[in-house]
């Protein structure tokens, strides 16, 4: 009978293993087949070099640039917020910071990341450009700029929580051993603890530049869906994510090319956060063995 | 005290004459330290000599490591640490308020149980010191890394592949890499807490005779559990008991004559 227990719990925890397995193969494939169909209608050559994205206008054009340009804007505003704010929190949280302000700060910081993003979204379109407008008079109603701004918020706990925990684990005798010749904190911090959890904090930005790039509401909501090749962030834009919600809650007709579009822009961004996601995984597989 | 003083000049050793008069490079009094409410030194005093090698030795969380780590004021970083008394060294007292407890920890090295070098180079290990008093001079440095690893008697390993991680020498090694990254700070007292607890004998034997040669120039602490260890390379021995100094007084006399009943039963193994 308990023998029958075992073997059945087994099964099952090997059942859901296979079937997210099967789930993730599903989905690559939809993906594959119907971008492939793309393919067979726009030459990738014009995909990734024509600069306008027009397939819902009479006069179509497929490159992808423009989305591709509009996604790369407001990651990168985003990230050039998240990280140096991120990773100050973490370093003051991990060096500085007493024990108890860091066990109530962190989880605080990781609620960031749960406010549904819908939220940030309206909270970027209705208060930060109203508010950006009133500095840059010339700041469009939709632009990459709030929304890039207010994601870079959003992605703050990705970075700090994650590089906290590498520079936490850099063992005590390193940072001992650096204070035993003189060094101050801040020294130590910057040239020891830093460097040698330097592979869990390359982690912690990918995962937040995997995470901005594949960030939906907040682009749909507050960037704008005009596909533009620029890199003005006072001007309305267009990303991938953004422009997929478009098209989707759009009446496209099912198997048209306008359809399938979705499919060619989606398995562009697949490629982009699954080679991310490699990266990160590599990572942080040699550096979990560092300090054991 | 010019410790207090400008931050870069290294004048922490007071006038010669007067540390030559009184013998005494570390002078503790009444050093008491608690964790919380925990009392784990109870007020202990003592005088160290300078150009010697003291041991510490006594049962497991006695508070050996504790008090050594009083003389580079390693526990100030530690939650709920509080001491009271006074440690001078050449005179000053280190725990006044007006001390730069950088400047004193490149007079005080530290040589830790486990050997902890940096995940950097071997260069790099010996180097970080001097780069952190902004010493920048490529020359100086190289001449400083191999003067500092000659004195650690690991020059002779290392010379063609100072690039290598340090990570990649043996134990052994990276503990005298570790000393060697101490010596190039050039300070006057070395603590050595427990140096060779993870070594082989081998490495053990080459670590003990360094010892021996650097007393000349260093004052050297040693905390060690290795009765024999003490005896070989120490010129006094200090027992202590559960906070408490029991014994102090040179290593011969305390191996072969102790005075008190139960430093006799620590080092001949009947009790810790
Ligand atoms: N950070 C700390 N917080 C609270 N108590 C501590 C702390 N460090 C040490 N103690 C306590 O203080 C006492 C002395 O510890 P210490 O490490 O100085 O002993 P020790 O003689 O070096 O022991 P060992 O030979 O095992 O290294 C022990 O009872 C220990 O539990
Ligand atoms: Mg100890």
């Amino acid at each position: 009978m308990r023998k029958f227990k075992e073997g059945f719990i087994e099964k099952t925890l090997l059942t859901s293993a296979l079937i997210t397995v099967a789930v993730t193969i599903g989905i690559v494939s939809v993906l594959a087949f119907e971008a492939v169909r793309f393919f067979k209608e726009v030459s990738i050559f014009d995909f990734f070099t024509d600069s306008q994205w027009t397939p819902l206008f009479t006069d179509k054009h497929y490159g992808i640039l423009p989305l591709l340009s509009g996604t790369f804007l407001t990651s990168a505003i985003a990230i050039s917020v998240a990280l140096p704010i991120g990773l100050s929190i973490s370093i003051y949280l991990s060096e500085y910071a007493p024990k108890s302000f860091r066990k109530t700060v962190k989880p605080m910081l990781e609620l960031l990341a749960a406010i549904p993003t819908v939220v940030y979204g309206f909270f970027a379109l209705i208060i930060v450009t109203p508010y950006l407008q009133g500095i840059f008079p010339n700041l469009s109603g939709f632009n990459s700029l709030s929304a890039g701004l207010v994601m870079g918020i959003m992605i703050i706990p990705f970075i700090s929580s994650i590089s906290e925990d590498a520079l936490h684990a850099v063992p005590r005798e390193l940072r001992e051993a650096s204070y035993g010749m003189g060094a101050t904190k801040l020294q130590t911090a910057f040239k020891v603890v830093v460097p040698a959890a330097s592979s869990g904090i390359i982690v912690s930005i990918i995962l937040a530049i995997s995470r901005a790039i594949g960030e939906t509401m907040i682009v749909a909501v507050a960037a704008g869906q005009q596909p533009r090749l620029t890199l003005n962030p006072m001007v309305p834009i267009e990303t991938i994510t953004a422009y997929i919600v478009q098209v989707s809650l759009g009446d496209v007709q099912h198997g048209s090319i306008e359809y399938r579009t979705i499919f060619a822009a989606g398995i562009t961004l697949f490629a982009f956060t699954f080679v991310l996601n490699t990266i990160s995984y590599r990572i942080r597989k040699k550096y979990q063995s560092k300090y054991e | 005290m010019e410790l207090v003083a400008e931050k870069n000049t290294k004048n922490f050793t007071m006038n010669k004459e007067s540390e030559q008069e009184s013998k005494t490079k570390i002078s503790i009094k009444n050093a008491r330290v608690w964790y919380g409410d925990f009392e784990a030194v109870k007020g202990i005093s003592m005088d160290i000599k300078p150009n010697s090698v003291t041991a510490f030795i006594g049962p497991s969380g006695c508070g050996k490591s504790t008090f050594l780590r009083l003389f580079n004021r390693m526990n100030d970083y530690i939650d709920g640490f509080r001491m009271e008394g006074k440690i001078k060294i050449d005179g000053t007292n280190i725990y006044n308020k007006k001390i730069h407890v950088e400047e004193l920890r490149k007079e005080v090295g530290m040589v830790f149980q486990k050997p902890n070098p940096f995940p950097k180079s071997i260069y790099e290990n010996v180097a970080y010191g001097l780069k952190i008093q902004g010493i920048s001079d490529k020359k100086v440095l190289d001449s400083r890394v191999e003067k500092a690893l000659r004195q650690a008697d690991l020059w002779e390993e290392v010379k063609d592949d100072l690039k290598k991680s340090a990570l990649a020498l043996s134990g052994g090694q990276q503990q005298r890499l570790c000393i060697a990254r101490t010596l190039a700070v050039e300070p006057s007292i070395i603590l050595m807490d427990e140096p060779t607890s993870a070594l082989d004998p081998i490495s053990t034997a080459k670590i003990e005779n360094l010892i021996f040669g650097l007393k000349e120039k260093y004052t050297i602490i040693i905390v060690t559990h290795n009765m024999q260890q003490a005896s070989r390379i120490s010129d006094y021995t200090a027992f202590f008991y559960i906070g408490e100094l029991v014994e102090y007084s040179k290593t011969k006399t305390l191996f072969t004559k102790p005075e008190k009943k139960r430093t006799e039963n620590y080092i001949t193994g009947r009790f810790g």
